[in-house]
This record gives structure tokens, sequence and C-alpha cells, in this order.
């Protein structure tokens, strides 16, 4: 039971962190029609960019400063980059930023290299905050929850309580009717843009103490947060919130427990071959849970495109 | 009389596609494939060679999806590899279990499962084109790049499956052994391949995936079901695809995770989309360029993908028509027949042009030997040149060579565009 709760946390960890990234992908895809493949790049950035400014000014000054550069920096591949690709059309669009992707990773490998950064948590966050039956729980997880939750706080008040987040909801579904009543909507675009990269930067800043801040990072998270959205469904932010924590949760339970596929074909009532490593099930017989876990995400995302094609909360059919 | 017309002008396009002059290039080009042995006799050249054959085969199946159908794969890489792998199972049951199968015909086995796989694949992810066709294509190669480690049995983990290519029945004394053998079994596949795609996008099933493409909901009101009909471009595509991780496993005898991966299906997009996804010669364009750049730019730079990525992502800021596109821009001014008015202005650009390319990227490698070499390892050589990395002498230098040409080249582009504007002017000059 208090491994359960311990998973539990962990799991709305990589839930949120992950919701950091995809909360911002929405935003942009319902606004733009454009899903910015680049998004895990940003999250790079933000990580690599609070390293650079924490070996002179300590974390703290990072968690503030590496998300505005990486939002300013977001805009303006807005207005420079993809406003221009726009006439195109969204497949264009989508090549332009997975070619953005790729430049990324390898600007950081020429100004960074290809080794692992020394970049941690800051000392007043590194003790355990409590325990749960003898399972510490870090403090500086509890603080990734709370600046996780309080980002989304904020940006629930700002989308349905203030008039900026009426302008850009508006927005969303009529830009044309807003642009003619005297807002400016590309200005609104680029704002959209910048602030769901700062967002994922600060993801960034938050996660690479813990997952580390390495070239390979992006992809790592990159896909992932793809297929999220993808589950919850395009364009649809608690679709976005509900899937995060899904796939928070299934990867996270999925490497805790060691469920092994023997024990559960032996419980069935099958015998397990003698010769098990030149037996054509070998594969079958030695899977276990924590093997599996990496690609649950994507046999979901099968699933339920098969079965419910909008995603688990779009309204349009994919 | 009308009906007269009318059968001229169904009768006319089968005619075309036969006539001579359209067999003339293809006769020349399998003319020039046979013959380039006899001039690259190095087997370094004969793998580059037959490499770039495959990556040809592979990019002219995903531009059946990109260019003709309108979809963007992020995971074309899937049906390649899985070619490959069944072909290469295929190869080891020939030489364990004397199963009867000449070599030259591997290629139809792995394209089949390449195909069968699309079907199978392409039934729910063709639902849709565009973005969403995008992010299935993604989780579906990642799903599958992401059993290939787990699946030991066939995939071999992540040292891979490897075989033996000689262990089959002899065809006509040929035993592809040699490096040379394998080059014609590859030339001659590439020609079969080339020639069905470019049929298979004459035949009535792609025109209407190019009409797809452009506006589906059109499509769908003349009758056709958008769905099926992207499904079965992309069934065809995973056939193509399939021939070429075929072609793959017989070259290099091995196939590995890495053939399955996102990162194999990225770089199809981008030597594609280099190349240039608007036409047929595109990607075929897009392999050689890609191919070369890679072995050539390879061995005299680490960051030789940083300066992939930035012409990628420049090419597709201002040439989103690639290699294919510049050269197309030029047929009007061709038919025109004033070409002849644009040698002037290009003559004049190529040399600031080039030297402002080559001080960037001197400028870039200068920058990176600083920041990355080791200890006191100060000396550097670029362009036979030997000096030290770390001195202001050396980036200055570059960096005022890079102003100086770029400067040039601003001044040089006005006449550039006068000149283009005056070639694309039908009627005599004003």
């Amino acid at each position: 039971m208090a491994l359960f709760l311990v998973n539990i946390l962990d799991g709305l960890v990589t839930g949120l962190l992950l919701f950091m990234l995809c909360s911002g992908l929405t935003l942009i895809f319902s606004m733009m029609g454009v899903l910015n493949f680049a998004h895990a790049s940003f999250y790079m950035l933000g990580a690599y960019f609070a390293y650079q400014i924490s070996t002179i000014t300590g974390f703290w000054m990072g968690l503030l400063v590496a998300p505005i550069i990486v939002g300013v920096f977001g805009a303006a591949i807005e207005r420079y980059g993809l406003r221009r690709v726009h006439k195109y059309g969204h497949v264009p669009e989508l090549i332009f930023t997975f070619g953005l992707a790729l430049l990324i990773e390898e600007v950081i490998q020429f100004f960074w290299g290809k080794s692992q950064m020394a970049y941690s948590e800051p000392e007043a966050l590194n003790f355990a905050a409590f325990a749960i039956a003898g399972n510490s729980f870090p403090a500086y997880k509890v603080f990734m929850i709370f600046v996780a939750m309080g980002l989304f706080l904020t940006l629930l008040y700002i989308l349905t309580k203030t008039r900026i987040g009426m302008t850009i909801q508006a927005a969303l579904s009529y830009p044309e009717t807003v642009q003619n009543l005297g807002h400016n909507v590309p200005l609104v675009f680029m704002g959209v843009f910048g602030v769901g990269t700062a967002m994922a930067g600060l993801a960034g800043v938050i996660a690479g103490p813990v997952l580390g801040t390495f070239p390979g990072m992006a992809v790592q998270l990159g896909s992932i947060v793809f297929v999220t959205i993808v589950i919850g469904g395009l364009g649809s932010l608690w679709g976005a919130l509900v899937a995060s924590l899904i796939i928070g949760w299934l990867q996270t339970f999925a490497a805790a427990y060691n469920v092994a596929m023997e024990d559960i074909l032996t419980a069935v009532g099958f015998t397990k071959p003698e010769n098990i490593w030149d037996h054509p099930l070998q594969d079958l017989w030695t899977l276990t849970l924590p093997q599996i876990g990496p690609i649950l995400p994507y046999l979901l995302m099968v699933f339920v495109l098969v079965l419910r094609p909008q995603g688990l909360m779009g309204k349009r059919e994919t | 009389m009308s009906t007269a017309s009318k059968t001229q002008a169904v009768s006319n396009p089968n005619r075309r596609l036969i006539s001579l002059s359209n067999l003339l290039p293809w006769a020349f080009a399998a003319l020039f494939l046979l013959c380039l042995p006899l001039i690259f006799q190095s087997s370094s050249a004969l793998t580059i060679m037959n490499q770039m054959a495959i990556t040809i085969v592979f990019a002219l199946s995903y531009n059946m999806l990109l260019g003709q159908g309108g979809m963007l794969s992020f995971g074309h890489a899937v049906y390649m590899g899985l070619g490959g792998f069944f072909a290469m199972h295929v190869m080891n049951m020939v030489e364990y279990e004397g199963l009867w199968l000449p070599l030259p015909f591997l290629p139809v086995i792995g394209g089949l499962f390449g195909m069968f796989f699309a079907f199978l694949i392409g039934s729910f992810s063709t639902r849709r084109a565009g973005t969403v066709f995008a992010m299935i294509s993604l989780g579906v190669g990642e799903l599958i790049a992401a059993c290939s480690i787990i699946i030991v049995v066939f995939f071999g983990g992540e040292e891979g499956i490897s075989g033996d290519r000689t262990m089959g029945p002899e065809v006509l004394g040929v035993d592809f052994a040699a490096q040379s053998e394998v080059y014609y079994l590859t030339v001659i596949w590439l020609l079969i391949a080339t020639v069905l795609m470019y049929l298979f996008s004459r035949t009535p099933i792609g025109r209407i995936a190019n009409a797809v493409r452009d506006n589906e909901e059109r499509a769908e009101f003349l009758g056709y079901s958008q769905r099926r009909v992207r499904w079965m471009s992309f069934i065809a595509s995973g056939f193509f695809a399939g021939i070429a991780g075929s072609l793959f496993a017989i070259n290099f005898e091995i196939l590995t995770e890495e053939n399955l991966n996102l990162a194999t299906s990225g770089s199809i997009l981008l030597i594609t989309f280099l190349g240039g996804v608007g036409f047929f010669v595109g990607p075929i364009i897009g392999a050689i360029v890609f191919t070369l750049l890679q072995t050539v730019l390879g061995l005299y730079t680490e960051i030789w993908s940083l300066y992939l990525g930035i012409l990628f992502v420049s090419c597709v800021m201002f040439f989103p028509g690639g290699f294919a596109g510049i050269i197309a821009m030029h047929r009007r001014p061709l038919a025109l027949g004033k070409l002849n008015l644009l040698f002037g202005p290009y003559l004049k650009v190529v040399i600031p042009a080039l030297t402002s390319v080559l001080s960037l990227a001197a400028i870039l490698e200068i920058s990176f030997h600083k920041r990355h070499s080791f200890g006191d390892d100060h000396e550097m050589s670029l362009y036979g040149i030997t000096f030290d990395s770390h001195g202001y002498q050396a980036l200055g230098f570059t960096i005022v060579i890079a102003a100086i040409s770029l400067f040039l080249v601003s001044r040089i582009l006005p006449s550039i565009k006068a000149a283009w504007d005056e070639a694309n002017h039908a009627g005599d000059a004003q």
C-alpha cells in the first residue's frame, strides 16, 4: 500500500511534467492548427539555458530567466520562421518545425557537446520532504508538483477570467471576426506561441535536474508528448490533462511492479518449456512489465485511435 | 467528328506513355547506371552507389505518400525495416532450411511483407491526412521501433540480425559474393521499382491520389472515398519501401533497430523534401545529393549534420520546391528562350556566394574547435591552412571575409532579380 502511494505521487510528477508540455502544445495547435514538432526542443533549451545561468547565479535565477529567454526565442521563431511558412499550408509548417527540432539538437551539441550536463537541484530542496513507510519522497518533487499545479491554475485563470484570455479563446474559434473587431490576431498568435514555448522551457528547467540534461532529452520526451495529445484529443486542454496523468501513472506503475509474463502464463495453466532460450516463444515467456513499460503509451494510442478516433476528450473526428 | 476527337483524346495519353520520346530518358538512365561500375571500380564507390540506389527507391516510395498523396509520415522506416527483416529471415531460411529462392527474387518477398504491414497499419492511420496522419505514423513508428528491442527472436535485440546472401542457388553462374554483382542486382531493382512507381503515378489511382491531396472534399463529391484512395497509395508505398529494405538486407547483410527508428524515418523526409516533393525526379536528386553530402562532408567535418539542419530549415523557408523546384523554375525562361539572360548574373554571384558559404562554415568550424578541443590542442587546419584556432586573428579574418562576401552578394542580388523578371517576361525587352 505504501509503495502504491509513492507510485501515485511519482506518477503525478511525471504526468504533470508531461502536461506542462502538452498544455502549450495543445494551445498552439488549437489556435494555429500547427503541431509544433519542436516543442520538446524548447523544453530541452529551457534545461540548457537554466544550467548555463545556474553555473553563474544559482538555480533560482535560472528558474526565472530561462523560461523567459525560451519564450522570446519561441516568439521570434513564430514571427520570422513559422509565419513565413504558414502560406504554404499545415504540412510544410509541420515539416518546418521538424527541421527546427533537428537544428536545435545540433545547435545544442555545437555549444554544449554530447555529454550530460552537471545540472542538479538546488541545495535548499535537497532533502526528503516526508516518508511513507520508509520510502522517502524528495522535496524537489513536491516543488515540481507545486510549480506544475501553479502553472496550470494560472493558465486556467488567464484563459477563463481575464480579458486577454477571452480574446485568445475567441481568436481560437473565429480569428477573422476577432481581427475585424480590431484585435491584432497575429500578435496574439505570436504571444501564445511564446507563452507555450516558455511553458515548455519551464518544464525543462525543473525536469533537467531529475531526468538529466543531455542532447537526447527532447527526443526522449518528444514522441510521448505527441502521443499524449493524440490520446487526449487534439486541441482539448482537459483531454491533455487526463491523458498526461494516465500516461504518467502507466509508466510509473509499469516500472515499479515487476510482473513477469512467466508467472501469468503458469497461473493460467501453461508449463514453461525446458529449453527456453531456443524456444520460438522465448520473448513471450521472459517478458516483464518494466520491459514493456516504454511501449505502453504507444499501444494505448493505437487502441484509442481504433476505438475512439477523436481521442478521449476531442470533439472532432481525427 | 466528336467521337473521333474523343477517341483520339482518350488514346493519346496511352500512345504518349510508350512513345520513343518518353522511353528515351529511361533507356539513357539504364545505360548510364549499367556503365557506372566501369568508371568507378573501387569497392567503396560501389558501396556508395548501392546505398544511393537503395535510398532512391526508399525516397521515391516516401514521395508516393508526401508528394503524391499529401500524407506526411514520420514512420516510413517501419515498412522498409520490416520488409528488410523479413527478407533477412527468408535469406536465412534459404541458407539453413534449404528453401529454394534465387537472391534476385528476394525483394519481392520483402516488398510483399512491407505491403502487408502497410495494409494493416494503413487501415486506421489513413483515415485522415495532414497533422493527424503524421502523429499516428510517429506513434506507430515509435511503437514498432520499441518492440524491435523487446522481441529478440525476430529482431535480434540490439545487435540485430544478419545473414549470408551467397548461400542461395546461383543465377546464371553468379553467386553475388562480389560487390559489383550486388550492384547490378540493386540497379536492376532500382530501375524496375522506379518505372513501376512512375507508372503508378500515371494510373487513375495515382491521379486520384493527387486530387485527394489537393482537395479531399471535392474528390469525395466525385464519388471517391478519400480514405480508400489514401489507403491504396499507402499500401503501394509500403510495397516499394519493403523492396528498399530487402535491397538493404542484400547489400549490408545486417539489419538492426536503426533501420526502423525515428531517425531513419526523419532522414528520409529530409532527403525527399530537399530533393523536391512536387516532382517525380525530386527524391532521386535528393537521395543522390544527400548520400554524397553525407559521405564527403562526413569525412571533413564533425558538424556536418548541423550544416544539413541549416540547409533543410532554409530549404523549407525559402525554397519549398527543393532542388527539383529550383531547376523547374528555369523551365519558363528556357521556353521563352531567355535563359542566356541569367548566365551573366549567375556567373557574377557564384564566387562571392561560394566565399560567403565557405567563410561562414569556417566561423562555425573555428568556434567549434575552440569550444571542444582538448587541453592545449590549439592547432587546427581548414581548407589546407593550419593555424591557431584560439587566437583572434583566424576568427577575425574569417568574419571580415564573410562580411565582405555577404555584402557583395547583397549588391548583386538586385541585378539577379531584375534579370529573373526579364527572363520570365514574355515578349521583347521594354
